[in-house]
C-alpha cells in the first residue's frame, strides 16, 4: 500500500515528536531531582526539601503523560511498521524488549514512591527512589538510542536465510559507537532542557517577586548542570555524532548542508536556501573550508556533495532535513551563549538583580524543546530513504495489509486526542506553578 | 528453545492478565463498591501506586513477542489494526484518569474522571477478551501470510470473520466477568470499611458469574475450535493446569466466605493465570490460526527468530525477570496493608 505510506510516516512522526517533549524533560529532570534532594541530604535544609518536592510534581505530572503517550510507541511498530518488525524485529526486538524489562519496571515500581512516598519512606529511602527513577529513566533512553543507531548505523547482525535480519553479535549490536555517541549527545540535551525550565520557572518567580528563596535555588542548580550540558551537547557530542554523519551517511550530511558539488575547502553554510529543483544553495552565507575541517579534520577535506550520489539514496525532503539541521545547531549555539552569561551572573551573584536576562531566561524554555525536536528530524529525515540504512527502504516497511484511509483515520484520531490531552497537561501545570514551591495546604492554612 | 519461549511469553502475558486485571477490574468496580469521594480515593489508592508497573507487563510480553517471534507481531499487529488503536487510546484515557483525577479538588472534575475510569477499564477487560476469542478462532490469512480484520461482519464466526463475533463477545463478556471479579477480590483484600463489605458481596457475585460463564465460553470453545480440545487429551500440562484452575476458583469462594481475604487473591491470581496457561498449552505450537486454510496457519516453529538470537534473548531475560519480581516484591511490601485514602494532595 504505497499511497498509505505517507500517512503512516506522518502519524509515525507525530506521535512520537509529541511523546519526546515528556521525557525529553523528565529524564534531564530526574538527574537535576537527584542533586536537589542530594542537596536536601546534605544540608538539612529544609527550603531544598520544598524545592525538591515542587519539581518531583512537575515531573509526576510529565512522567504520567510521557508514559501514556508512549504506549502508542511499541505497538505502531507491528500496526504501521510491519514490514520492517518483520524484516528487523530479531535484531532491534532485543532492545525494545529489554527496555520493558531492564527499565519500564524499575521505573513504574518506584514512580509512585517518588511521587507520594515520602513519607512510607525515610529521607534516604526518599533519595534512593529518586535515583531509581532516574536509573530507569537513563536505561530507558539508551536502549531506544541503540534501536534507532541500529536503524541509522545497523552493527552485529547478519542476514538469514529467509532474507530477513538476524542477530549475530549481541555486543556489537548494544555497543554500537553510533549508540554511544548519540546516546551521550541525546541525553545531554534533555539536561539542557530540564536546565532550561528550572531556570525559566526560577526567572518567573523572582520577576514576580514570589518564592524567592526557591526561585534562588532553582537557578543555581538549574544555570550550574545547565552550563556544563549546554556546552557538553555542542562539543564534543554534536561534533562528533556530525562526524559519524559525514563518514557513515555522507548523502545526509550533504544534504543537510544543502552541498550538491563535491570539493576540498567545502564551506559551512550559516544561512540560505536550498533550491533543489535547480540543484543549487540560494542566498548562502558561508564560512570557507570549515565544514572540510569539521566532518574531516582538514580543511583540504573533499567533502562529498549531492550530485556525487545517485538520486536514490538521497534523503528524501532535503528542504526539512536542511532547516531542521540549521535550526538545531543555531539554537544550539543560541542555548549555550545563554547559560554561559547566566552562569557566570549567578556565580558572581548579579543574576537575581539582571531583570533582563530573567526575562530571557524566562522566555527561553521552549528553544529546547523546538531544537530537540529539530534535531531528531534531522537525524530521521537524514537516514532516508532507509529505515534500516543500506539495508531496508522505508517503503518497504510499512504494513502491507493496511489501507492509506485507515491510517489517516488513526491519525486524525491522534490529532484530536493528543491535543486534549494537551490542554490539561497546560492546565496542571499551570496549576502547579501559580501555586508554586509550598507546601500543600500551607496556603489554606494562611487563609 | 521454540517451545522455551512460547512458554515465556505464555507466561509474561499471564502475569500481565494477573496484575493489571485486578487494577482493570478495581476500575469496572471502581463506581459500585465506591460511591463517596473519600471511598473512591480508596480504591484509587488500593491500585495507585501498582497500576502502572502492572501495564509494564503488556510492554513487555509484547517485547518477548517481537523478540521471540517478530513475524507473528508484525502480522497479527497490523492485522488487528483498528482493535489496536481502540484498546491504545483507551489505555491512554485511563491511565490520565488515574493520575489526574486528584490532581483537582472540584467535584465535577472528580466525577468525570471517575466515569472515564471506569468505562475504560470495563472497555479494555472486553477487548482483551475479544482478542483471545480472536485468536483462538482465528483469523483469515491470506496467501501472502497476511491479514486485515473488519471490526465485525455479521456475528457468525464463519468467513468472513470479523473481531466481534458471538463467540469474541462471549469470551469477552467471560474475561469482564473474570477480570471484574479478580478486582472486586482484590478491593476485599486491600480496602476496609464499606469499600472492603461492597467488594465482598459484589466479589462473590461476580465469581459466581464468572464460573457459568467460564463454562458456557468452554463449550462454545469446543464448537469453534476442536482442535484445542483434541490436543487436550494428549497433554498432562493442560490437565493439571485445568486442576490448578478449579482449585483457584475454590479457594476464592471459601477464602471470601471465611475471611481469607489473600487467600481469595491468590485463588483468583492463580485461577486467571491457570485459564490461559491451559489454552496456551492447548494452542501450541499454532501461534495465529488461519480461518481460510488450515495450510497457512502460522506456527511457533515457522514464526521464531533464530535460535542464536532467542539464545542471547534467554541470556538477558533470566537477568531482567528476576529483577522485575523484586521490585514488585519491594513496591508490595512498602504498600502492605489496607490503603487508605490519602490527604488532599498527597496522593491518588
Amino acid at each position: 500500500m504505497r499511497d498509505a505510506l505517507l500517512w503512516h510516516r506522518l502519524q509515525f512522526a507525530f506521535t512520537v515528536i509529541y511523546h519526546y517533549l515528556f521525557p525529553n524533560l523528565t529524564m534531564g529532570l530526574a538527574l537535576l531531582i537527584v542533586v536537589m534532594k542530594a542537596m536536601a541530604l546534605k544540608s538539612g535544609d529544609e527550603c531544598w526539601n520544598r524545592v525538591t518536592r515542587f519539581w518531583i510534581r512537575i515531573f509526576g505530572i510529565n512522567f504520567a503523560v510521557g508514559v501514556v503517550t508512549g504506549i502508542p510507541m511499541e505497538f505502531q511498530f507491528g500496526t504501521n511498521w510491519a514490514g520492517f518488525s518483520r524484516y528487523a524485529g530479531s535484531v532491534v526486538g532485543h532492545t525494545l524488549a529489554m527496555e520493558g524489562l531492564f527499565a519500564f519496571f524499575l521505573e513504574s515500581s518506584f514512580l509512585s514512591l517518588l511521587v507520594w512516598g515520602e513519607q512510607r519512606l525515610n529521607q534516604v529511602g526518599h533519595f534512593i527512589a529518586a535515583v531509581a527513577l532516574f536509573v530507569g529513566s537513563w536505561l530507558s533512553g539508551y536502549f531506544i538510542v541503540a534501536t534507532n543507531a541500529f536503524m541509522q548505523h545497523p552493527t552485529g547482525y547478519a542476514i538469514g536465510a529467509d532474507g530477513s535480519l538476524r542477530l549475530a553479535d549481541f555486543w556489537a549490536f548494544v555497543l554500537n559507537r553510533w549508540a554511544l555517541m548519540e546516546y551521550a549527545h541525546n541525553m545531554l540535551s534533555s539536561v539542557v532542557t530540564a536546565a532550561f525550565v528550572v531556570c525559566a520557572v526560577g526567572a518567573y518567580y523572582l520577576l514576580r517577586g514570589r518564592h524567592s528563596e526557591a526561585a534562588g535555588r532553582f537557578l543555581s542548580v538549574g544555570t550550574t548542570v545547565g552550563v556544563i550540558a549546554a556546552v557538553l551537547v555542542v562539543f564534543p557530542t554534536g561534533d562528533r555524532q556530525a562526524k559519524l554523519v559525514a563518514r557513515y551517511q555522507t548523502p545526509s550530511l550533504a544534504a543537510m548542508e544543502g552541498r550538491f558539488e563535491s570539493g576540498p575547502m567545502a564551506p559551512i553554510v550559516l544561512i540560505g536556501q536550498p533550491n533543489v529543483s535547480a540543484r543549487r544553495l540560494d542566498n548562502p552565507i558561508r564560512i570557507p573550508g570549515m565544514l572540510s575541517f569539521l566532518a574531516y579534520g582538514t580543511f583540504h577535506s573533499d567533502v562529498k556533495g549531492l550530485l556525487a550520489f545517485s538520486p536514490d539514496t538521497w534523503p528524501d525532503n532535503i528542504e526539512l532535513l536542511y532547516y531542521s539541521f540549521h535550526i538545531m545547531a543555531g539554537l544550539g549555539t543560541i542555548m549555550m551563549a545563554i547559560m554561559v552569561l547566566a552562569a557566570i551572573l549567578k556565580w558572581t551573584g548579579r543574576l537575581a538583580r539582571s531583570r533582563w536576562l530573567l526575562w530571557v531566561l524566562m522566555a527561553a524554555f521552549p528553544l529546547p524543546y523546538i531544537a530537540v525536536t529539530a534535531g531528531w528530524l534531522t537525524a530521521e529525515l537524514g537516514r532516508q530513504p532507509w529505515v534500516v540504512y543500506g539495508l531496508q527502504r522505508t517503503a518497504d516497511a510499512a504494513s502491507p495489509s493496511v489501507h492509506a484511509g485507515t491510517a489517516l483515520f488513526t491519525l486524525i484520531g491522534f490529532c484530536g486526542l493528543y491535543f486534549v490531552i494537551g490542554v490539561l497537561f497546560l492546565f496542571m501545570i499551570g496549576r502547579e506553578i501559580a501555586h508554586g514551591p509550598v507546601e500543600i495546604g500551607a496556603e489554606v492554612a494562611r487563609g | 528453545m521454540v517451545e522455551l519461549w512460547y512458554g515465556i511469553t505464555s507466561v509474561m502475558l499471564a502475569a500481565y492478565v494477573v496484575m493489571d486485571g485486578f487494577d482493570l477490574g478495581a476500575g469496572a468496580v471502581h463506581c459500585l463498591v465506591a460511591r463517596t469521594n473519600e471511598e473512591r480515593r480508596q480504591t484509587l489508592a488500593a491500585i495507585g501506586p501498582f497500576w502502572d508497573g502492572n501495564e509494564v507487563w503488556l510492554l513487555a510480553s509484547g517485547g518477548a513477542l517481537f523478540v521471540a517471534f517478530p513475524k507473528v507481531l508484525a502480522v497479527g499487529v497490523s492485522g488487528f489494526y483498528f482493535a489496536i488503536f481502540l484498546v491504545l487510546w483507551t489505555l491512554i484515557l485511563r491511565g490520565l484518569a488515574i493520575e489526574f483525577r486528584s490532581h483537582v479538588n472540584d467535584a465535577l472534575w472528580r466525577a468525570a474522571w471517575d466515569f472515564i475510569f471506569s468505562l475504560a477499564s470495563t472497555l479494555l477487560a472486553v477487548f482483551f477478551g475479544a482478542a483471545l476469542g480472536n485468536l483462538i478462532r482465528g483469523v483469515p490469512l491470506d496467501q501472502n501470510g497476511w491479514f486485515a480484520l473488519p471490526l465485525f461482519t455479521d456475528f457468525s464466526g464463519r468467513n468472513p470473520v470479523g473481531i466481534l463475533d458471538w463467540y469474541t463477545v462471549l469470551v469477552g463478556l467471560f474475561a469482564w466477568a473474570a477480570l471484574a471479579a479478580h478486582g472486586a477480590v482484590f478491593l476485599t483484600w486491600k480496602t476496609n470499611g464499606a469499600v472492603g463489605t461492597r467488594s465482598h458481596a459484589l466479589g462473590s457475585r461476580l465469581y459466581f458469574a464468572t464460573a457459568i460463564l467460564w463454562v458456557a465460553a468452554t463449550l462454545a470453545t469446543i464448537y469453534v475450535n476442536p482442535e484445542i480440545f483434541q490436543a487436550l487429551t494428549r497433554r498432562p500440562l493442560a490437565w493439571f493446569c485445568l486442576l490448578v484452575a478449579v482449585l483457584g476458583a475454590v479457594q476464592v469462594f471459601f477464602g471470601l466466605a471465611r475471611g481469607a481475604h489473600l487467600r481469595a487473591f491468590v485463588g483468583s491470581s492463580c485461577f486467571l493465570a491457570a485459564v490461559l496457561a491451559a489454552t496456551a498449552t492447548c494452542f501450541f505450537p499454532t501461534m495465529l490460526r488461519a480461518t481460510t486454510d488450515p495450510a497457512l496457519t502460522v506456527t511457533a516453529y515457522a514464526a521464531a527468530s533464530d535460535p542464536q538470537g532467542l539464545r542471547t534473548a534467554l541470556g538477558w531475560w533470566v537477568v531482567g525477570f528476576p529483577l522485575a519480581i523484586l521490585y514488585f516484591v519491594i513496591n508490595f511490601r512498602l504498600h502492605r496493608g489496607k490503603a487508605t485514602a490519602a490527604a488532599e494532595g498527597h496522593g491518588y
